[in-house]
């Protein structure tokens, strides 16, 4: 019922969302989060945008990261599937990055579960951005503050 | 023995994706400790956030390290 994928091909939330169906007609609700590779630099027209953005990730580790950050989200909402699914490799501003679905019979541990997973990769799973940018310049994503105080959040709430 | 791996910007300062080291220190932060009496650019990477995963498992500074272990280096992540 949990299924991970790093991958550098574009993901179909609509066969996605299919597959993870097809396991169960108990399933009452699907939550889903589709992550875009933003424009970060991009404060004006005038500005030098991002050209690209260079997803690297820890082979074998991702997965495994991202497995248990399912399983931990199992253990705590009553979900009958979760689907996580990461790009890799080079992408473009506008381009679909993550895939998460959690199904239940209820919509909310869907939707408190699809947050949980999102909060928790986006502090525990070994994946790192870098941007081009439009006038050639290049630079790693810094981690920010804010995905920290996200996930930390999970922790005073009885887990 | 140790299996070392290096990851996004570690990996661009350091010019390599990791190396074999033949001593196994005892602990995670003796591990650093070595890396960093190395000199530059260990010392400027060291300065950084460094986040340290034994056998593909986040580690802490006492986590003890073992003959064939695989230790992955890495600034905070970035993902999602």
């Amino acid at each position: 019922m949990i299924h991970v994928r790093v991958q550098p091909e574009a993901f179909d939330l609509g066969v996605e969302m299919q597959e993870l169906c097809q396991d169960s007609t108990a399933i009452g609700a699907v939550a889903s989060f589709v992550g875009l590779v933003r424009d970060n630099n991009r404060v004006d027209e005038q500005a030098s945008g991002v050209a690209t953005m260079t997803l690297e990730h820890y082979p074998g580790m991702t997965e495994k990261a991202l497995q248990r950050i399912a399983e931990q989200a199992a253990e705590r909402w009553q979900l009958q599937a979760v689907r996580v699914i990461h790009r890799v490799g080079e992408l473009q501003p506008g381009d679909p990055i993550v895939l998460v679905l959690t199904a239940s019979p209820h919509r909310h541990d869907a939707f408190d579960a699809c947050q949980y997973i999102m909060d928790i990769l986006k502090t525990e799973a070994p994946f790192w951005k870098k941007e081009r940018l439009s006038d050639g310049g290049e630079r790693w994503v810094d981690s920010r503050d804010s995905d920290s105080r996200a996930a930390g959040r999970w922790e005073d709430d009885g887990f | 023995m140790i299996e070392l791996l290096y990851f996004a910007n570690l990996r661009e300062t350091l010019g390599s994706g990791g190396e074999t080291l033949e001593s196994t220190p005892a602990t995670v932060a003796d591990l650093l400790a070595h890396l960093r009496a190395r000199g530059e650019p260990w010392e400027a990477v060291l300065a950084g956030k460094v986040l340290v995963a034994v056998n593909q498992e986040m580690a802490l500074p006492d986590t003890a390290l073992g003959d064939g272990d695989e230790v992955g280096l890495f600034p905070p992540v970035t993902g999602g």
